[in-house]
């Protein structure tokens, strides 16, 4: 192999690297670094629509969650409302609500009654403050309602995305699926800052001033629970429920991740989860799994339990059964 | 401590000499680079709603990059190995540049993850005490201490060794001896860590596979070398630093036996997806022959599979013992397992969805063009470690020079 370099760096070039340098060179230099600027001011430009206010020096200092005080979170949540206020015109009241002694929460679905009207998941839209496009946008709801084949339970075979007419159809049966706040959670373990995590009454929540938006958490759920803010959520004044918990429905911003969490601003208040309210068939059986009387422990003692994905291990609190 | 300042002064001025060939090809690099910059400064503003990812497929061009890429860094100790265990030396003439290469590739690496964040100006969250660390729980905590640990392993070999040779002075092994060891179990561990990303996840069953650590390194020791192999001969003939024909035939026969069980472990796969139909199989199925009418992917992979075919059988034929053999086979290799390994990887992972629903995903045209901006920036930054390391690797960048004429 011949070798002729038709260099880049020659000994001539070497040498004046040792030399001081020309003031020729200097006003070269400093041309092309002007050059260089420009261009990269030019791509920065896009920056400058950022929103005022959309990153500040608090939100990067802010702590996680549960190393901040209480004064710092009522802080934090004021300052949150006040924002709402001048954004949408509506004043929330954020609340704080913490677990009850003594409650672990279980939900079970009983897929003999459900006729997957969707009433539940657009129920859970207008309780958590989704992002939605219009009255009929129910991607971004926990609640994803499977139009199922009769004869199996098959995942593979199923539409999520079904328009019949009327509901049910005749040669279908519906599953809705939505976040199983398993007992060993994949998405809490893979999580690198701790963003998300099970509370003591078994709920997954995600504080959204923590989470940096990796999805890892996406990829490791099993149920396909988690929605993730790809955009800043669209919501109407209007829309807003101003019932909100820091922790579960209060708005969110782009960028993270969000879930189902069993409607905690309603349950840790002594209320059913909206899409239990909602369900007109009565499919939805929600209470304490550490109540040896709750109508949950009923079901699970006594009827044909299912649960979905049972050999992943998750271990969920969510149960499907069967009335007959 | 002030020689090291006039070092690192005349680096910088190095920088700027060149021919009007290296300030085109620089330009050109920057140019693509700012491009990049600004569809990111878009994404930043907008959100990740700037690209066509989806609930259902939550990772897309990006990760696939990065996947691909933790692998090309891997592989320089494909350089290290022959050099320092088997006392090569004419594989010292090159394993600086591996490991230069391994530094580039591994910002690159960052970079990709970096633009996948919803939030990375959060990313000090990552960082205790600032944040806090969710390890050793997370293999995406693992994934960062080794990237990160990789790097500075690398930069540190690489500098060292550059720093010696400018002062022209034996290098003291106890500096970098147990690193150059250390970084041959770090290459092992980051494309290992990278693979039980996705094998750690038991709810996807595509991921959920012991071949897949296997795979991954098998297949990151035939991309790296045919990058290294096609650098090296850019090197050759464009500085003045000779490399020989040695190093790019040891690293062929490197590349030969990695993609002989490279295809041997996607057989083993493709047996245990498509001999008895499970519904395991329904992703394997979406990636090469489509699912209920969706098949973006179909044709991405069967080109894969066709280059990764040429390239073995240039590899293992006659062939590739002639340059023009061995560069073709190095680039079909490369992007055949850029694809397979990339997008045939993550994508199949979330088609269908965790429920059953197929939601198809291609990048769009502003994830290209960061993706693009990242590929330049790397070699941006690949060629400017070259232009200043091979005047120092040559002798003609020194401390004491010999000047021709006398200093003004």
């Amino acid at each position: 192999m011949s070798h002729e370099p038709q260099d880049t760096v020659s000994p001539k070039t070497i040498e004046q690297v040792y030399q001081p340098m020309k003031r020729r060179t200097f006003l070269k230099g400093t041309a092309a670094a002007m050059v260089g600027m420009a261009g990269l001011v030019a791509a920065l430009k896009p920056l400058l629509a950022l929103e005022r206010g959309e990153i500040t020096i608090d939100d990067l200092l802010q702590k996680h969650y549960r190393q901040l005080t209480p004064e710092d979170l009522q802080r934090i949540m004021q300052s949150l409302e006040a924002k709402c206020q001048q954004e949408y015109g509506v004043r929330p009241t954020i609340r704080d609500l913490k677990p009850l002694d003594g409650v672990e929460f279980g939900y079970a679905l009983n897929l003999t009654r459900c006729i997957g009207c969707r009433k539940c998941a657009h129920a859970c839209v207008a309780e958590n403050n989704q992002s939605r496009d219009d009255a009929n946008d129910i991607e971004m709801s926990y609640i994803r309602v499977l139009e199922m084949k009769k004869g199996s339970i098959n995942l593979e075979t199923s539409t999520a995305f079904y328009d019949p007419e009327t509901v049910p159809q005749k040669d279908k049966y519906y599953m809705p699926v939505q976040c199983h706040q398993c007992a060993e959670s994949p998405c809490t373990k893979v999580c690198p800052v701790q963003a998300t995590w099970p509370e003591k009454d078994g709920v997954i929540v995600v504080d959204y001033n923590w989470c940096i938006g990796c999805r890892y958490c996406m990829a490791a759920c099993p149920y396909d629970a988690r929605r993730f803010n790809y955009k800043k959520p669209t919501i109407k004044p209007e829309q807003i429920n101003p019932n909100q918990n820091y922790l579960s429905n209060r708005l969110r911003p782009k960028g993270v991740v969000e879930k189902c969490t069993f409607c905690l601003q309603r349950t840790r208040a002594g209320k059913y989860p909206a899409c239990l309210e909602v369900c007109p068939t009565g499919a939805r059986v929600f209470g304490n799994l550490l109540d040896p009387n709750s109508e949950i422990n009923y079901i699970l003692n006594n009827k044909r339990v299912y649960i979905l994905k049972e050999d992943v291990g998750t271990q969920p609190r969510f149960y499907y059964f069967f009335d007959k | 401590m002030r020689d090291y300042v006039t070092f690192l002064f005349r680096v910088w001025r190095l920088s700027w000499q060149g021919s009007w060939k290296f300030y085109a090809w620089m330009t050109l690099l920057s140019v693509v680079s700012l491009v990049g910059l600004n569809a990111y400064a878009h994404q930043f503003v907008e959100g990740l709603q700037t690209s066509n990812m989806t609930n259902q497929v939550s990772w897309g061009a990006y990760i696939a990059n990065f996947t691909f890429l933790v692998g090309v860094a891997a592989a320089a100790v494909m350089l290290v190995i022959p050099a320092y265990i088997y006392k090569k030396d004419y594989m010292h003439e090159v394993v600086l540049f591996g490991e230069l290469l391994a530094i580039a590739v591994i910002v690159m690496c960052l970079l990709f993850v970096t633009v996948d964040l919803g939030h990375p100006e959060r990313f000090h969250h990552m960082i205790p005490p600032f944040g806090i660390f969710n390890f050793p729980g997370s293999i995406l905590s693992w994934d960062v201490i080794v990237l990160n640990g990789y790097l500075l392993l690398n930069m540190h070999i690489a500098g060292y060794l550059l720093y010696c040779r400018y002062q022209h002075r034996q290098p003291t092994k106890k500096f970098y001896i147990p690193f150059v060891f250390l970084s041959i179990l770090w290459a092992v561990s980051i494309h290992t860590v990278t693979a039980f990303l996705y094998v750690g996840l038991a709810g996807r069953a595509y991921w959920h596979h012991p071949l897949v650590p296997a795979r991954f390194l098998a297949s990151a020791f035939v991309a790296g070398p045919s990058l290294m192999i096609l650098a090296f001969q850019v090197i050759r003939r464009v500085t003045r630093y000779y490399i020989g024909d040695q190093p790019i035939f040891t690293l062929r026969m490197i590349m030969t036996v990695a993609m002989i069980i490279n295809m041997f472990l996607l057989g083993c796969e493709l047996f245990t997806e498509f001999y008895y139909p499970t519904q395991h199989a329904t992703a394997a199925h979406y990636l090469y022959f489509g699912l209920h009418g969706h098949h973006a992917l179909v044709p991405w992979i069967w080109s894969a599979m066709a280059l990764d075919f040429v390239g073995l059988v240039l590899l293992v034929s006659p062939w590739s013992r002639r340059i023009v053999g061995l560069n073709l086979a190095c680039v079909a290799c490369f992007i055949g397992i850029w694809i397979e390994k990339g997008f045939g990887l993550i994508i199949p992972g979330f088609v269908p969805s965790a429920l059953g629903q197929i939601v198809e995903y291609l990048p769009s045209r502003n994830e290209t063009l960061v993706c693009l901006g990242i590929w330049a920036f790397g070699t941006l930054m690949f060629s400017w470690m070259l232009h200043v390391a091979i005047p120092i690797m040559n002798g003609s960048l020194r401390a004491n020079p010999e000047l021709s004429s006398p200093t003004q």
